[in-house]
């Protein structure tokens, strides 16, 4: 088995009277791509929020590399190597395809933009994620969902990256554009890094993940590797615990 | 070329509106033409530019600021108050500039903490400001500057008062700031995503501060040249300014979403609207039109750039 790089320990988390996140633990391992799955309100997303630095749990803790923190704040998640895709993408409409890739780490030359580098380093990361963008110079509002989300992934991928963490990257695409997401993971995980992928879609989750880890109103349920399992038992294990929870 | 004018479109139909009513003001009298009432526009715009600048970065940003005409009118008293106290000139500007600065930080402070609409926020400091210009005052005017003091806005470089060669050197600083510089690239990505700069570890409120700190500053400056100009601070000095100024930052192409600036939209926009005030007063029409004109004119701008971005979004 290989090592493991992120461990969470009883991570709790509540927004005013609705718990969130009720006492979830699971680890992740390095170079595995690390499915998420759960109904809308199990707290997949507060988990990324707390992972991404974007949120602080109410308790519980958070290990990488066997440091343990309490909680983390953006920068320092960023330091740790740890990049988030949004749901939402978090990109700028107004502003083209490099600068979007080097938002928030421009590169300078003196007091001064280094446009020319960063324009040329972008084509560069395009080139070896194989996305296929119209013009790189133009605003990205044109630009088609599946874009959008690998300008997203490149973003991400730009400076070192330990952890990605990925928030339903595929929930508002098509057919086509959901496959191509799918094979930039595959990708990603063939150069060894290491994903967290949060998704209600069981069938895209099978396609590309090792390990998936079930959740239902905050909590663990299931933890199982894909070779071992299948959708429709991941399936049947959501609607188990749902009808469970109803019986009580 | 054709990208050239399809990127900075607004700027090239200012351009050519320009160019028309130049004709048409010249045909109609002959002095227009003259290097005297060239002067005479720019000396005009010259602090009305600054405050369209300063507004340019604020609209960019995703916000708005409707206290500069106060800003403008209680830095002025403070700067007149210091030198009525007899502290060196250069002391009383710098003091009337941080003052300036002062009131900025706290529009942006106010902004960023509480995140209520910029709208108001600034207001209500624009009425702060100004009730306590007035306080101050009782309402007079302060005038009888230090002879050096109305040199400082009113004084000849190359044939034009200083406040004209002080709009253009900060036009000439805010281009490179603008589309060079992170502080620009950070302004224009918190009118066109926040939480995106955010996410990617950029401290928002710092720009944001910062950006009406600057906006202070510019307000804060162009109430010391009107002062100086006029050797008299006034409390109600810059009413309506900060409709002036977005007036022209909208009619210059920056969208009011925010998102991107058009700096040299500004400028043009700037030049257009003291170039239809001069032919007014070229014409001998009433400066009563001048109101009608000017809001036509944002009207227009207002209507043009939301079916320009609405096509946009369709695109």
């Amino acid at each position: 088995m290989s090592n493991t790089i992120l461990s969470i320990k009883d991570i709790h988390k509540s927004f005013d009277h609705v718990t969130a996140l009720d006492g979830m633990s699971f680890d992740i391992h390095e170079g595995q791509i690390t499915a998420i799955v759960g109904d809308n309100g199990s707290g997949k997303s507060t988990l990324i929020k707390i992972l991404s630095g974007n949120i602080a749990p109410d308790k519980g803790s958070i290990s990488i590399d066997g440091t343990d923190y309490s909680s983390f704040n953006i920068n320092q998640t960023l330091k740790l190597g740890i990049r988030t895709v949004y749901q939402d993408l978090s990109l700028d409409n107004h502003k083209n395809s490099w600068e979007n890739v080097f938002l928030g780490s421009e590169c300078m030359r003196g007091p001064f933009l280094n446009k020319s580098y960063m324009r040329s380093e972008t084509l560069k990361l395009i080139d070896k994620l194989n996305l296929h963008l119209p013009d790189i110079d133009l605003p990205i509002r044109n630009l088609s969902g599946g874009q959008r989300q690998g300008l997203a992934i490149a973003r991400a991928l730009r400076s070192a990256c330990r952890i990605l963490l990925l928030d339903e990257p595929t929930s508002a695409m098509g057919i086509k554009e959901s496959h191509m997401t799918m094979e930039l993971l595959k990708h990603l995980r063939a150069d060894g890094i290491t994903q967290l992928l949060v998704s209600h879609n069981i069938y895209h989750v099978f396609d590309v993940a090792d390990r998936i880890i079930v959740v239902k109103a905050g909590k663990c349920v299931a933890d199982v590797y894909t070779e071992h399992s299948s959708p429709e038992r991941i399936h049947d294990m959501l609607l188990e615990y749902e009808h469970r929870e109803v019986s009580r | 070329m054709k990208s050239l004018f399809k990127k900075h479109a607004s700027v090239w139909i200012l351009i050519i509106f320009c160019l028309i009513l130049s004709v048409f003001l010249a045909n109609r009298n002959h002095a227009f033409f003259s290097l005297k009432n060239l002067v005479n526009i720019l000396e005009s715009t010259s602090y009305r530019t600054l405050l369209a600048i300063g507004m340019t970065f604020i609209i960019a940003s995703g916000a708005i600021d409707l206290s500069i005409g106060s800003v403008l009118s209680l830095s002025a008293i403070l700067t007149a108050l210091c030198l009525h106290q007899g502290l060196p000139v250069w002391l009383c500007v710098i003091i009337g500039l941080a003052s300036g600065g002062l009131m900025g930080a706290i529009n942006g402070v106010l902004i960023h903490l509480t995140r209520i609409n910029a709208l108001i926020i600034t207001l209500a400091t624009s009425y702060i400001f100004r009730g306590v210009a007035l306080i101050i005052t009782l309402g007079s005017p302060i005038t009888k500057m230090p002879q050096a003091f109305l040199k400082f806005g009113s004084g000849d470089i190359f044939g034009m008062e200083a406040g004209v060669t002080m709009a253009i050197l900060a036009l000439l600083i805010a281009f490179p700031i603008m589309y060079q510089t992170k502080w620009g690239h950070y302004l224009t990505g918190l009118g066109g995503n926040a939480l995106a700069l955010k996410r990617a570890g950029v401290r928002i409120g710092f720009y944001r501060i910062g950006c009406f700190i600057g906006m202070g500053l510019l307000a804060a400056l162009a109430g010391i040249i009107i002062t100086s100009r006029l050797n008299s601070a006034e409390p109600n000095a810059g009413l309506d300014m900060e409709m002036y100024a977005i007036t022209a930052v909208i009619m210059g192409g920056t969208p009011l979403s925010g998102g991107k600036a058009e700096l040299a939209g500004t400028a043009v926009a700037v030049f257009l609207l003291g170039l239809i005030r001069n032919g007014l007063t070229i014409l001998s029409v009433s400066s009563y039109y001048q109101q009608f004109i000017t809001g036509t004119l944002l009207l227009i701008a207002v209507i043009v750039a939301e079916l320009n971005e609405r096509k946009n979004r369709i695109a």
